[in-house]
């Protein structure tokens, strides 16, 4: 059966091979074309579009066309163009293709009628997006992009044995509501929670995309979330327990946030938070919660992309992103200056800006369902949001002590970027009708009545008094250099250091047994071998190491996927 | 300041002013509170002026409690590279 027009993905497959092969604005005029081609086709196909797929004795639904899917669908075409608009200047073959090819990754993602074409792109995605890690190609980034490969690799693991075993249960493998009822469906769960930053699971989110390239995180801010919201949304709809994983998730990051010196780590953290109110959505699961979280997954794309580009930009400008290297630089740098601002007004969802919006259906739903205290919880983490996002970023970036630093406004690309996200933030939230047309669920909602307005205000107005009680008094805590410790911790320091206790008495048992140790005490598991590695894969560091370690990783991949093919079946 | 020229967001007068108006918008808003009448879905929203009152206390608590979360988990810049 031959495909409807063509599968979605098809743009960014073609642009990503483009781009092997095209230079300069040759390669970048490719790049610009995939996500508007596949946005202009993309409008004028209809939901209710199915194709199938035989392969081997598989019925596979690759392309599934309905109301959810396509709202994300607009919404990764616009955020890749936006991406791909902002990291325009960089000359870099791997970021631009990986780039390319991840953003096509989650627009196939949310095209998936069924789980196995789901789990190729959920692949895809974790891939091409640690590359976008990588391409820092420095020490930090290195490990921080082994250390979210792991998470990637972790959720596509689980992900596959749910999707097996849910298809043994249920005979089928498309990709509807799933449920938490059965064991495969925790299964799945957890694959979607690890990559919508579930407690416990979130630091890949805070350790990663402040090791990326100003550019790359721009990039991975917008997708690898958002598909996992838009899985969550459709396989897990009214699960209690995201009620208060979501309402967790608002919350914890603010303390982090609050104490964070690197600025883009804060918004790792703010990234979470709001997540937090998508997944406290999913998990009311009425039609008016709902469209909240996935209006508010589509609103993040813009404004919290807005904030990392702002941020990205200053990185790529003074070479630092840290609050105590940072401050002054608004007179240097404007645009910047006012563009972030828009995206920091916009995340605290002050009333005329998206994330007002979309914020307070979620905010609705949880009252009309008679959940106050998870109410409460998230009207705090919303003046939360106002301290660390919407005060703090701007604060110490822009204002703040003068560091006296050499800045200039980033490239015109860069501004232009992030001005198309300042429109989607003032537009949506000055005619929320554009988004509310395109939502999947029926349910009637209007933004702007006066209580809504005024009570947001109230909140919003007190709690920049707040700061600025905190300030008058000298009770703000200062921005001083180093890192807080979090779960991550457990495998960055109690895990080596566990395994170093072991190999030491490894070691001291091979050395009674009169064997050498010599170089099995030494040494980082990635450099190990490197330059025989280095000459044998690549000559470029450090691709060599990385391409090595994507084999390591698939094969342990494969080898996860037989095992748990043969407990499903 | 050194280079004798302060930008406005420096000049003690702007400052000023900045805070000014957010003392008369906050002003405002608690006296609209008397004036509008709310929709109540929860109790707890009887509380007059609640939203300024929980916004500032939330906004002071967290920060508050965020510098007690630092006395425990802030290590050095190279703790992990050691």
């Amino acid at each position: 059966m031959t495909l409807p027009g063509f599968h979605p993905f098809l743009p960014f497959a073609v642009a990503a091979l483009l781009a092997l092969v095209t230079r300069g604005s040759l390669r970048s005029a490719v790049l610009l074309a995939a996500p508007a081609i596949g946005l202009w086709h993309l409008v004028g196909v209809e939901p209710g579009m199915v194709s199938t797929w035989q392969i081997m004795n598989l019925e596979l639904t690759p392309y599934r066309v309905d109301e959810l899917g396509l709202m994300f669908g607009y919404l990764f075409h616009i955020g890749a163009f936006m991406a791909v608009l902002f990291a325009l200047h960089v000359r870099d073959t791997l970021q631009q293709v990986s780039g390319i090819l991840y953003a096509g990754s989650a627009v196939g993602a949310v095209f998936a009628g069924d789980l196995v074409t789901l789990f190729v792109f959920w692949e895809i995605l974790g891939l091409s997006s640690a590359f976008l890690v990588w391409a820092g190609r420095d020490e930090r980034s290195v490990a921080a992009g082994i250390r979210y490969l792991i998470y990637q690799v972790a959720s596509g693991v689980l992900l596959m044995a749910g999707l097996i075993w849910h298809g043994a249960l249920t005979g089928s493998f498309a990709f509807g509501e799933i449920g938490a009822g059965t064991p495969a469906g925790i299964l799945i769960l957890a694959a979607f929670g690890i990559k919508a930053g579930f407690p416990l699971v979130h630091n890949w989110i805070t350790d990663a995309y402040p090791a990326s390239t100003p550019t790359g995180t721009v990039f991975l801010c917008a997708f690898t979330t958002k598909v996992a919201v838009y899985a969550l949304a459709r396989g897990f709809p009214g699960v209690e327990a995201l009620i208060y994983i979501g309402a967790f998730m608002a919350c914890y990051p603010i303390f982090f946030a609050v104490i964070e010196n690197d600025l883009r780590r804060v918004l790792g953290y703010s990234m979470i938070n709001q997540l937090g109110f998508m997944v406290c959505g999913i998990g009311i699961g009425s039609s008016l919660a709902l469209n909240g979280a996935v209006a508010h997954a589509f609103n993040d794309v813009f404004f919290k992309g807005l904030l990392f580009m702002s941020m990205g930009a200053v990185l790529y400008v003074t070479g630092r992103s840290k609050a105590s290297d940072l401050g002054g630089l608004y007179r240097k740098m404007p645009i910047t200056a006012t563009l972030c601002i828009i995206g920091a007004v916009t995340i605290s969802a002050f009333p005329l800006m998206s994330a007002f919006v979309s914020k307070s259906m979620v905010m609705t739903a949880l009252l009309e369902e008679g959940r106050v205290l998870v109410w409460l919880a998230m009207l705090f983490a919303s003046a939360g949001v106002l301290e660390h996002a919407g005060i703090k970023i701007p604060y110490f970036a822009f204002f703040a002590h003068d560091a006296k630093l050499e800045a200039r406004e980033p490239p015109v690309n860069m501004l232009l970027a992030m001005a198309l996200a300042a429109v989607f933030c003032v537009g949506i939230g000055a005619f929320p009708g554009l988004l509310y047309g395109i939502l999947p669920w029926e349910a009637e909602y209007h933004a702007y009545d006066l209580t809504h307005v005024l009570t947001q205000l109230q909140l919003l107005a007190f709690a920049t008094l707040g700061v600025v009680f905190l300030h008058r008094t000298g009770r703000y805590p200062a921005e001083i250099p180093g890192v807080n410790l979090d779960v991550e911790w457990l495998w960055r320091k109690a895990l080596p250091w566990s395994a170093g206790i072991v190999r030491s008495a490894l070691g001291a048992l091979a050395g009674a047994l009169g064997r050498g140790v010599a170089g099995f005490r030494h040494g980082r598991l990635y450099l190990a071998g490197e330059r025989g590695l280095r000459s044998a894969l690549s000559r470029s560091w450090p691709t060599g190491s990385m391409v090595l370690w994507v084999g390591v990783f698939l094969a342990l991949m494969l080898i996860a996927g037989v095992l748990s093919a043969g407990a499903g079946g | 300041m050194a280079d004798g020229n302060p930008g406005w967001a420096e000049r003690p007068r702007n400052r000023r002013l900045i805070r000014r108006i957010l003392y008369g918008a906050c002003a405002l808003l608690v006296v609209a509170d008397f004036v509008v009448q709310r929709h109540i879905s929860a109790g707890v929203e009887r509380v007059p002026a609640f939203y300024a009152l929980y916004g500032f206390v939330a906004l002071v608590g967290v920060v508050l409690a965020a510098k007690g979360l630092r006395r425990l988990v802030k290590r050095g810049e190279e703790y992990y590279d050691r």
